[in-house]
């Protein structure tokens, strides 16, 4: 599952061949998953891309390109945090974002 | 228009849940965004069912406009207050699209939904019932909607602001990256046409930035205020936002939402696309 963790978004019905994927999940407190988190996708420049909530257990996920990604998590109660990635056809970037007060 | 008369806070919408003559309506390009959580008392309209004819590529009819809204229960005199996902992008677009069938007094909630979800403000999936009206619409006002014959005519000539992303500009995508790329149009942007992408206008939390920062992005790229202006994106929702902004935020007059933009512009034969990060000549040559 080209480097999907244990216990991340299923990526059933998706062609991760044809896609660069992006997912993962917002956690609060190292394990308490944030749900009504936005997640803003950067591209290389800053510029805003796309935009998703984040699921009833935090998750989220992007058909992104190949390159460099910001990921700017906003969620209430919480300073936002970026976190950078790299995105490749064909392989799935997981990544797990950790928000604080 | 002002901010005042067209924007409101998530507090204000707080304060106003139960007032008579207030309506909230959710409008989300993910149509079931309401149906797993709205706030109190909003009703939903559906941009792809509710407010698109079903086999013409147009909006629906004054007739039919008025029979939604009757049925739904808002009336004439009613404060309509639009809220939404993606940072009101499809609110924006039912806000233009009411001004366009005529209605008095419509507001934006500043931040839309996410605001209001980042804000801690309570969702709710209980279903309000209101009482049937009889709604009735004006004619279209087409001093606020464009179609292509106009856009054609503006290359060069009026202001033509396109706020989809840079790579969409440039014609290295055809649609925003993470939605599908399903057109099978050409690539690109109209010729003259400037890029000030639509989150330009947004904060982070989906509010609108200051009526000042407003005024400096746009005097950055020259518009200029004496000339109309008609503002584009992929299927006229992103730029609906723009229009909001130009028009109702920063009162600039003749500013118009093309609806067809660039899936109707890109396929368009034998008209001049530009590509690349530049505007391009009115001529289509020198890209």
């Amino acid at each position: 599952m080209c480097g999907a963790k244990e216990g991340g978004l299923s990526l059933d019905g998706v062609n991760v061949a044809k896609e660069a994927v992006i997912q993962g999940q917002v956690l609060r407190s190292g394990d308490e998953p944030v749900a009504n988190a936005y997640v803003r996708l950067l591209d290389r420049s800053g510029e805003f891309t796309a935009e998703v909530p984040t699921s009833a257990t935090g998750h989220f996920r992007f058909f992104a390109g190949d390159g460099e990604w910001t990921l700017r998590t906003l969620a209430p109660k919480a300073e936002p945090v970026d976190t950078r990635v790299v995105a490749a056809t064909g392989s799935v970037a997981e990544v797990q974002v950790l928000v604080t007060a | 228009m002002s901010r005042e008369n067209s924007l409101v806070t998530a507090q204000w919408v707080e304060d106003n849940l139960d007032t008579d003559g207030v309506v909230l309506i959710e409008v989300d390009e993910d149509t079931t965004a309401y149906d797993k959580g709205h706030i109190r008392g909003a009703i939903k309209l559906d941009w792809t069912t509710d407010l698109q004819d079903q086999v013409r590529r147009d909006f629906v009819n004054k007739a039919q406009f008025e029979a939604l809204l009757s049925e739904r229960g808002v009336s004439n005199d009613d404060t309509v207050v639009l809220y939404g996902g993606n940072n009101n992008w499809f609110a924006a677009y039912a806000y233009w699209y009411f001004k366009l069938y005529g209605h008095q007094d419509v507001k934006l909630l500043d931040g839309g939904r996410k605001k209001w979800e980042l804000d801690s403000r309570e969702l709710t999936d209980e279903l309000p019932t209101r009482a049937t009206t009889s709604y009735t619409a004006q004619e279209q006002d087409p001093s606020i909607r464009a179609f292509r014959d106009e856009v054609v005519a503006a290359i060069g000539t009026q202001n033509l602001v396109d706020v989809r992303s840079p790579d969409e500009y440039a014609g290295r995508l055809l649609a925003p990256a993470h939605l599908p790329q399903e057109q099978a149009q050409r690539a690109g942007h109209i010729p003259t046409s400037v890029n000030v992408p639509w989150s330009k206008n947004a904060n982070d939390d989906g509010t609108f930035k200051s009526d000042e920062e407003l005024t400096a992005l746009y005097d950055e790229v020259g518009f200029d205020t004496d000339k109309d202006t008609i503002a584009l994106c992929r299927i006229g929702e992103r730029s609906s936002l723009t229009w909001f902004v130009l028009t109702e935020l920063l009162g600039r007059k003749n500013v118009k939402n093309y609806d067809g933009s660039w899936t109707e512009y890109g396929s368009l034969v034998g008209v001049p696309v530009a590509l690349g990060d530049e505007p391009g000549s009115a001529d289509g040559k020198g890209n």
